[in-house]
């Protein structure tokens, strides 16, 4: 045959006596026939990824119809959540995601961004290591764990040392009053702070460490002091990056359930004051989904999931996109 | 017209130590900035350590480790059958899950270098960012309204639907460090392209792969969420797989909210014990890992 032989064939007639001498991993392969049937396993195991994501979407969607052909739109713009007379308004749980959300975001993306400048520009190298590992560390700690140590520690200090003092002093801007209880939105802000502050700090450790080391050079040459080489070399550079870790934070904290569910106080009102309990769409779902009776109880709650769901992937997708903005152009492939 | 000429020198003499000094005092004040913000960041870890530690490892005795627990009101008792619950629903997850997401791994590496690639490394990312609250309703939709109660099953599936995106993309990761010089030594010597991922690129990553393994395993293990409605918890001794079934986490979250003293003082010994079992077994697994690498190498 002229031309080119195909090189599946070349492979299939010409390797096997010689394989058989060299390898004995040869002696049981199976040749072209196991090579495309591994490649198709491999394959439905990647399409399994994807197939996970339609099977969420559609489970949400399929278990969430009763209560969106009831309610429609209103279901998101209404206040009531009533499962004895079946009225069901979304509004107060999605006031308190964002709000605690955004407590949380306002509390650690100054300190996450502090102790990355720290650990990338200032710190001396020997307390790097250990610094990042303890910070992670944080990271590696349960939900429920927090919730724990947040009802016996951080809820006590707030009623008792926190909260007056705020209302004294803040009172009257209106976020900082009523009775100090401790369990509040406040409560949850915080301990969302806490248990974002390792992804937010890590994601920008990685992106200040992506900036180019001449543009700190730049900067010192032109007689910069380190804080204004970190503002104007380093900060301004890594914006897009940073931005990208504080929207992963905010994808972490509006899906965060049980450490928000044990100190919020679970009550679905909209309070202005941030001593005021509160409830959000994580906290209702982790509280009344297995003891909801009724099929549109039940519907209510999965379209919340549903609303959950979207927010969050929308958001990550957003964060994904950012970072890798900056981070592209790092080599992925070894051996590219 | 001597003002005039004496006005700028003395402005400019004037003026250029401050700046300099304000500009030094900034650095410093910045510098301090930063310094505090490590603190007040290890303040809380450092606080949640101490309380694990003081309270938890405080409350261990042996009837904690072995005893289910009692009824409402009696002191004593203890966690066992929610550490063996535990292990059976982290068991369930990890048989479903772990080789789903290595052979998601194999193909986002060897097979996926085109746009269905992109596209389940997309999706793969997006997966690891939903509420794990959320997966929860889902294993509930497909396995609970199916069996009609509360299992082991249903919480297992759950915590797999979350392990795999995670374990997609680290071992993709991992097989993409293994030099290409390797996968083509193994094709001149006539060894087709199954058994070279397999024997060789597969073996080469092994320590990496499974590290990302144990990541996934420890982010799951703390896990409440998701085991709320699918697993449910259960105060008594069970090992088959389609009863509802305890487990640590879940034990913790009700006696942690219960009125009785005792059930705190459980609830952080059940916090220590989560903690030490789970930086344990991720131990346990880099050290084998790491003597089996080098025995091999």
């Amino acid at each position: 045959m002229p031309g080119p032989q195909p090189t599946e064939k070349a492979k299939l007639s010409g390797v096997p006596q010689a394989g058989e001498l060299a390898s004995p991993l040869l002696r049981d392969s199976t040749g072209e026939a196991a090579d495309q049937a591994f490649k198709f396993l491999m394959w439905l195991c990647g399409l399994a990824v994807l197939g996970m994501l339609v099977l969420i979407v559609y489970e949400l969607m399929l278990r969430s119809s009763l209560s969106w052909h009831k309610f429609g739109f209103s279901f998101f713009a209404t206040r009531e959540w009533d499962p004895v007379s079946d009225q069901f308004g979304a509004l107060p749980f999605i006031y308190g995601t964002l709000v605690s959300s955004l407590l949380a975001l306002l509390i650690a993306v100054p300190l996450s961004v502090g102790v990355a400048v720290f650990t990338t520009e200032m710190c001396p190298k020997g307390l790097r290591g250990p610094l990042s590992f303890f910070v992670e560390l944080l990271a590696a700690i349960p939900s429920v764990v927090y919730g724990l140590w947040a009802i016996f520690v951080l809820v006590p200090l707030l009623s008792s040392y926190v909260e007056p003092f705020l209302a004294r002093t803040l009172g009257w801007t209106g976020f900082f009053n009523g009775p100090p209880y401790g369990i509040s939105m406040l409560a949850a802000g915080i301990i969302l702070a806490i248990m974002i502050i390792p992804i937010i700090s890590s994601i920008t450790r990685e992106v200040l460490m992506v900036v180019p080391q001449h543009q700190r050079e730049a900067a010192l040459a032109l007689g910069a002091t380190r804080w204004e080489m970190i503002r104007v070399g380093v900060l301004r550079n890594a914006r897009a990056g940073i931005m990208g870790g504080v929207i992963l934070g905010l994808g972490r904290a509006l899906g965060e359930t049980m450490a928000v569910t044990m100190v919020i106080g679970n009550r679905p009102e909209i309070a202005r004051s941030l001593f005021a309990p509160g409830y959000t769409m994580a906290s209702v779902l982790a509280n009344e989904f297995s003891e909801a009776t009724g099929d549109v109880y039940l519907s209510a709650l999965v379209e919340i999931g549903l609303a959950l769901f979207l927010v969050t992937i929308v958001v990550n997708a957003l964060a994904r996109l950012l970072v890798w903005t900056v981070t592209r152009g790092q080599p992925s492939r070894a051996n590219a | 017209m001597p003002d005039l000429i004496n006005k700028p020198a003395k402005t400019e003499s004037a003026k250029t130590p401050p700046i300099a000094l304000r500009r030094r005092v900034t650095d410093h004040v910045m510098t301090g900035v930063a310094v505090l913000t490590v603190i007040l960041v290890l303040a809380p870890l450092v606080a949640i350590f101490a309380y694990l530690i003081y309270r938890g490892a405080g409350s261990i005795n042996w009837s904690f480790l072995t005893q289910t627990p009692k009824p409402v009101g009696e002191t004593g008792g203890g966690m066992a059958n929610a550490i063996v619950g535990s292990a059976l629903i982290l068991g369930l997850a990890s048989i479903l899950g772990v080789p789903v997401g290595i052979g998601g791994g194999i193909f986002l590496a060897e097979y996926g270098r085109n746009r269905f690639g992109d596209a389940v490394r997309f999706t793969a990312d997006v997966l690891n960012g939903v509420p794990s609250i959320v997966i929860g309703i889902v294993a509930y939709a497909i396995v609970v309204l199916y069996q009609k109660h509360f299992s082991a099953l249903a919480g297992g599936v759950a915590l797999a639907l979350m392990m795999i995106p995670t374990i997609t993309r680290t071992t993709e990761d991992m097989l993409l460090l293994v030099p290409q010089a390797l996968r083509e030594a193994a094709y001149g010597l006539g060894i087709p392209r199954w058994r070279t991922t397999l024997s060789v690129t597969l073996r080469t990553a092994t320590s990496g792969v499974i590290t990302g393994v144990m990541l996934a395993f420890a982010r799951v293990a703390g896990e409440t969420a998701p085991l709320l409605f699918t697993a449910l918890g259960n105060q008594f001794w069970n090992v088959r797989v389609n009863e509802p079934t305890a487990a640590l986490p879940l034990q913790i979250y009700s006696y942690a909210l219960s009125p009785y003293d005792d059930w705190h003082r459980q609830a952080w010994a059940g916090a220590f014990v989560l903690i030490v079992l789970i930086v344990s077994a991720v131990a346990a697994v880099r050290f084998a890992v790491r003597r089996g690498t080098f025995g091999a190498a």
